[in-house]
């Protein structure tokens, strides 16, 4: 965060599905930076296009318009043979549901070294890494000859992390690594990835549809509905004053751990049929430094009386 | 809450599964009484057995289980004696029925939702034909399904996931149950969605007149919906007591370990509390209290006998031998104590300008 380096770049992406009638456009023209060694969030709920845009990232879903750029260079479409290797090398994912995302039939040992294969390591090379890895997770060695039924939740979810890591990555797309897991695991997960960042400099993108992990780990999020942007800040700018009724949304039907409060929580829906967008084509606005959000002049003018009240 | 009347008992239930030739105690002696019209909430982790206790409420134990101890009291019956499906049919889905967690799993793809709600009304309340499905539709709409004639017709790809645990409930209220288990009623759902469907089953509570019980781990879930909690750790209830007695004063050292590790308490920057250990081995005997190996503070005691539960208040008991008066006194942690108090994460006062700008309304 310090130097604002960015290290991965989205210009203007969209990614769509299907053909013709069919079509589908999952992501609809997003752009945003994610400086190097800080934690991105993206927000927003099931289909709006965040693991999607994940998922383009690490170049499994292919883009059909516009560009990726990773320290610059484009990642995205085609490129080179090289290119590709280094990209997922660098780049790696973590996957929501611990159950379903490890081969049941292969030992972990296979599991975490996958993407080692066809690298040139020798036999020895290979199992030091495994072992390096598994113990940076915090699981012991021996783990390696076992298979993944033998393990519990928050181990699996450890595996998953550590099959990232032995590649040696810079960046790391979480998608939702903690929704499946118990809230008692769920915090030695966090603390786990935020000392990995430390030791590693890592990047993350974290995906979630939960504002209220995102407030302890993230540096900035981007809250995203229906395939667009609708408003990005850094983190405690974004919990102070929320501007887009979207995000407002979201963070009023977020459940609090306290009788009192939510009990008398008013629950607050949002229509997005509400926007009058049909003269006043809505925009990608900086309305203060580093918040961007996605309105016409109408509603800028309003978000701006509610900011210099706040 | 002394004078309310007792819908459900459960008095000393065991329960244990054969696997792999070993016996592992799933339920070690469970006792709860259950007030009719009361909403309670089971919290605890994956294995705590808080699963396996309710679907012992409807004999939905898988094969390898059994009840080896206790009863379960129900309208004048020992629900632990039932040894056939005939005499749970007289129970499950009538008087006791459930929302499971999964809305994508737990309906029939090849069905209409009309079909699979009739065949409730049919089997349990007699009702056939056009008469049948005048009611599936009255269900539909009491769940808030838009245009319910039309869905009705439809099948449950045609749903969202949201929609889809709406008809789930309403094929679980359909005959009227007496009390209501949601086993994890919104875990696969966002967090919007959520929000709607905790406020249809509190809408269904109070016009059914219903008695129901949470199953959930998230915490705020729970302070949402839960007259009463009751937290479980390795096949016991080791603290229950009203929601506010078990937010605001805790006294189970396992509880304030599970407040201590909300995020919504974590601080940035600093590493989030996490409980150390693992959860103990139920395929042994338990000697003392189960959560006293991963308990910092436990005392010499809680690795010998068990604890009995002390009575904090009327409402109120915890299983620890913190509460005995030979003990020391040890504070509970002192961050949950944030807890009483939370800020809503939207500020009101925000809130109040959306609402009078038109973008957002009240549900």
């Amino acid at each position: 965060m310090a130097n604002k380096e960015p290290l991965l770049q989205l210009n203007n992406v969209s990614v769509t599905f299907g053909e013709r009638r069919n079509r589908f456009l999952a992501v609809d023209g997003v752009s945003f930076s994610i400086y190097k060694g800080e934690t991105f969030g993206l927000v927003g709920e099931s289909g709006s296009g965040k693991t999607t845009i994940g998922r383009a990232i690490i170049r499994i879903n292919p883009v059909s318009g516009g560009e990726i750029l990773y320290n610059g260079e484009r990642i995205s479409g085609r490129i080179s043979r090289e290119k590709d290797r280094e990209v997922t090398r660098k780049l790696q994912m973590i996957f929501q549901d611990p159950m379903a995302s490890l081969n049941e039939r292969a030992k972990v040992d296979y599991i975490v070294s996958e993407g080692l294969y066809g690298r040139g390591l020798s036999e020895r090379e290979r199992q030091e890494k495994v072992a390096g890895a598994l113990s940076d997770v915090g699981l012991l060695p021996e783990f390696a000859s076992r298979f993944p039924h033998e393990f519990s939740g928050g181990q699996r979810q450890r595996i998953g992390i550590a099959r990232a890591l032995i590649m040696e990555p810079e960046f790391i797309v979480a998608d939702e690594p903690i929704s499946a897991l118990d809230v008692s695991i769920r915090a030695q997960v966090l603390n786990l990835l935020s000392s990995l960042q430390e030791k590693r400099g890592l990047t993350y993108l974290f995906i979630a549809h939960d504002l209220s992990v995102m407030r302890f780990i993230t540096d900035r999020i981007a809250v995203i509905h229906k395939g667009k942007l609708v408003e990005l800040a850094p983190t405690e700018l974004l919990y102070q004053h929320p501007l887009h009724p979207y995000t407002q949304a979201l963070l009023s039907a977020i459940p609090l751990p306290d009788p009192a409060a939510e009990k008398q929580k008013r629950l607050l829906v949002y229509d997005p049929s509400r926007h009058d967008y049909t003269k006043d084509k809505p925009q990608w606005t900086e309305i203060e430094p580093g918040h961007f959000i996605y309105a016409n002049a109408p509603e800028l003018e309003r978000y701006r009386t509610i900011l210099a009240r706040a | 809450m002394e004078n309310q009347e007792i819908i459900l008992s459960v008095k000393d239930l065991e329960i244990k599964f054969d696997l792999r030739g070993q016996r592992l105690n799933a339920i070690r002696g469970v006792s709860l009484d259950l007030y009719k019209s009361e909403s309670l909430a089971i919290v605890g982790e994956s294995g705590s057995g808080k699963s396996v206790l309710v679907k012992s409420l409807m004999g939905l134990l898988d094969a390898n289980g059994c009840i080896s101890g206790g009863q379960i009291l129900y309208g004048g019956q020992d629900l632990a004696s039932f040894t056939n499906e005939s005499q749970w049919l007289s129970v499950r889905g009538k008087e006791i029925a459930m929302v499971l967690q999964d809305p994508m799993t737990s309906l029939n793809p090849l069905k209409t939702i009309g079909a699979q709600i009739m065949e409730a009304l049919t089997l349990h309340r007699g009702l056939a034909g056009a008469e049948a499905k005048a009611a599936a539709v009255e269900i539909l709409r009491d769940v808030g399904i838009p245009e319910p004639e039309r869905r009705a017709g439809q099948y449950p790809h045609e749903f969202s996931g949201g929609m889809r645990q709406r008809v789930v409930i309403a094929i679980a209220v359909a005959c009227r149950p007496k009390i209501l288990i949601c086993d994890e009623p919104t875990t696969a759902l966002d967090v919007t969605i959520q929000a709607q469907i905790l406020h249809l089953l509190k809408d269904l509570k109070e016009k059914y007149d219903l008695t129901t019980v949470y199953i959930t781990h998230d915490l705020g879930v729970v302070a949402n919906v839960a007259d009463r909690i009751a937290v479980m750790y390795a096949g016991d209830i080791v603290e229950i007591g009203t929601c506010e007695e078990v937010f605001y004063s805790p006294k189970h050292p396992y509880t304030w370990a599970l407040l201590s590790s909300l995020p919504q308490l974590g601080v940035k920057g600093e590493d989030l509390y996490s409980i150390q250990g693992t959860p103990p081995n139920l395929f042994q005997p338990i000697a003392g209290d189960a959560f006293a190996p991963r308990n910092p503070q436990a005392l010499k005691i809680d690795f010998v006998k068990r604890p009995p539960y002390f009575e904090v208040s009327p409402t109120h008991k915890a299983r620890t031998w913190l509460l005995d008066p030979r003990a020391p006194k040890i504070d509970p942690p002192a961050h949950i104590q944030k807890l009483r108090g939370l800020r809503p994460l939207l500020d009101p006062e925000l809130a109040r300008l959306a609402e009078e700008g038109g973008m957002l309304h009240g549900e």
